[in-house]
């Protein structure tokens, strides 16, 4: 029996609305009145319907203000888009990016355990992974010191760790990160192609360039102006789009 | 959005939330030489001044006077403090909001964490002074566990409500301030609102004590824990009971709002 693909992500017409909700302030409606707008609305994402096979890896282009990094926070489950469903079929999702709220005053440590719990993990299951998070940020010692007592390249490098060992099986990314001096970017580098490159893991990645996309992806999404313009093989999309935003 | 979803979301984000009140409890005292002594030190050098203040300002005559201050205060400023961060607590969250999802009232019962832990270390003051002023123990005190209730539950659908309105309003702030410096005074922390048994004259005549107790939850939460830890009385069971359904009411409604905007939270901050 051929094996039917097992979709990981379905994303089926979703339309997500910006309403540009004006901060208001109580005393310049009671001044003036007159003055307060209608909210307006914005749709950043009209309308996009697409599969993610379970272990593919998507790149999704398109130029900025496209909607790229909305719909990745949609499917990160960040807000829930206005119409239409994503389905991650059980999956757990983590949008890996630069520090999930770091607490200034505590120990990186400790900040571990806040990231991780806000993750979804339990603190047994982070308990079991810590070693590893510490090993791979390589701040040896200054894991106990607290973080704001770091230079920009520790953090980065923590958090980088830390949604880099604690794997989920969906894994967005938004931008390819470098973090860290050159060592780190290598070895963040590496760490990030044997993630996407494991089997289970579906990844989606969004990324202005087209040379990474190229070298990581299985396929291409192609996004402009919130809708989907083309969708393919890495060698059928990208040259168009490289056409086109030239 | 139904209840169902609320427990779902509360059972998963509850270890989160308590790590992160005892983050924020620790951090605020990292920096300092005495380190979590201040927990303590912070509320009995207040005792101190409102002592002070009480004995030789007030100079009331209201039974243990002093007691009846701190009490009222640990109170007012669990209550107050907990109102007053709501405001701003989606934006100071602003790097957790933006990258992962967490029902936005978790933030609130983070606050509640934060500073009822304060509370409950105040009012072991507040036990070590009644032993010291001879206060008789009475059987009601047990009753101090519904009355806290009612504070909870309370204090947590009002500022629930206030964290949406907050996101949106930008000088809520200034608001909230001014309607809380109002009700401090309405809920007589320095003073009695009612006749204290036959030993000291209310504050505010009648009927308006009564109307006021029954109308600022505050002012009877403050009573009648006064009244079943000092004076051993009965609380006012029926309002008691009207505020906690309130209570339940305003957190409800504060949920749901919570639920169908925090969509747009992100898009705002």
């Amino acid at each position: 029996m051929a094996e039917v693909t097992e979709n990981a992500i379905s994303v089926s017409d979703v339309k997500i609305r910006y309403r540009i909700f004006k901060k208001v302030s109580l005393l310049k409606t009671i001044l003036a009145p007159h003055k307060y707008k209608k909210t307006e609305m914005f749709e950043a994402v009209k309308g996009v319907t697409f599969d993610v096979p379970k272990g593919e890896i998507l790149g999704i282009v398109g130029k900025n203000g496209s909607g790229k990094s909305t719909l990745l926070k949609a499917i990160a489950g960040i807000f829930a888009p206005d119409e239409g469903t994503i389905d991650l079929h059980g999956h757990t999702v983590s949008l890996l990016s630069i520090g999930v709220g770091f607490q200034n005053k505590l120990s990186g440590r400790e900040n571990i355990y806040l990231s991780g719990m806000l993750l979804g993990f339990s603190k047994a299951q982070i308990d079991e992974k810590i070693d590893d998070i510490i090993e791979f940020s390589e701040l040896g010692e200054f894991i106990e010191r607290p973080v704001k007592t770091y230079s920009s390249g520790m953090y980065s490098k923590l958090a980088f760790a830390i949604t880099a060992i604690l794997e989920t099986e969906i894994m967005l990314i938004d931008e390819v990160l470098s973090v860290g001096d050159a060592k780190f970017k290598k070895k963040s580098y590496e760490k990030m192609k044997s993630l996407i490159n494991n089997e289970d893991r579906t990844v989606v990645i969004v990324s202005h360039s087209s040379e990474t996309l190229s070298k990581l992806c299985d396929s291409i999404l192609w996004l402009h102006d919130g809708e989907i313009k083309m969708q393919g093989k890495c060698e059928e999309v990208l040259p168009i789009y490289e056409e086109f935003m030239s | 959005m139904s209840m169902s979803s609320f427990f779902k979301d509360c059972k998963r984000f509850f270890n989160y939330t308590v790590f992160s009140s005892k983050a924020e409890l620790k951090s605020e005292v990292a920096d300092s030489y005495l380190s979590w002594l201040w927990w303590f030190l912070d509320p009995l050098l207040y005792m101190f001044v409102y002592t002070f203040i009480a004995i030789i300002v007030f100079r009331s005559g209201v039974p243990y006077f002093p007691v009846f201050v701190f009490l009222g205060l640990n109170t007012w400023t669990f209550f107050s403090k907990t109102v007053r961060a709501s405001v701003k607590v989606v934006q100071s969250k602003k790097m957790i909001v933006t990258k992962v999802y967490v029902p936005k009232y978790m933030f609130v019962f983070e606050k509640i964490g934060v500073y009822g832990f304060k509370m409950i270390v105040s009012n072991l003051l507040v036990v070590g002074s009644m032993i010291i002023y001879h206060v008789p123990l009475n059987w009601r005190v047990i009753w101090i566990i519904p009355i806290s209730m009612v504070l909870l539950v309370v204090t947590f659908g009002i500022s629930t409500i206030i964290s949406h309105f907050g996101v949106f309003v930008e000088d809520l702030q200034n608001v909230v301030t001014v309607v809380l410096q109002l009700i401090f005074y309405l809920s007589g922390i320095f003073y009695s609102i009612e006749p204290i048994g036959n030993v000291v004259k209310g504050r505010v005549p009648e009927p308006y004590d009564s109307i006021l107790v029954k109308l600022n939850p505050i002012a009877l939460v403050i009573t009648d824990l006064r009244r079943v830890m000092l004076y051993g009385e009965d609380p006012h069971w029926v309002m008691l009971s009207i505020w906690f359904v309130a209570g339940l009411i305003m957190s409800w409604v504060g949920v749901t709002i919570i639920y169908k905007f925090e969509n747009s939270y992100v898009k705002v901050i």
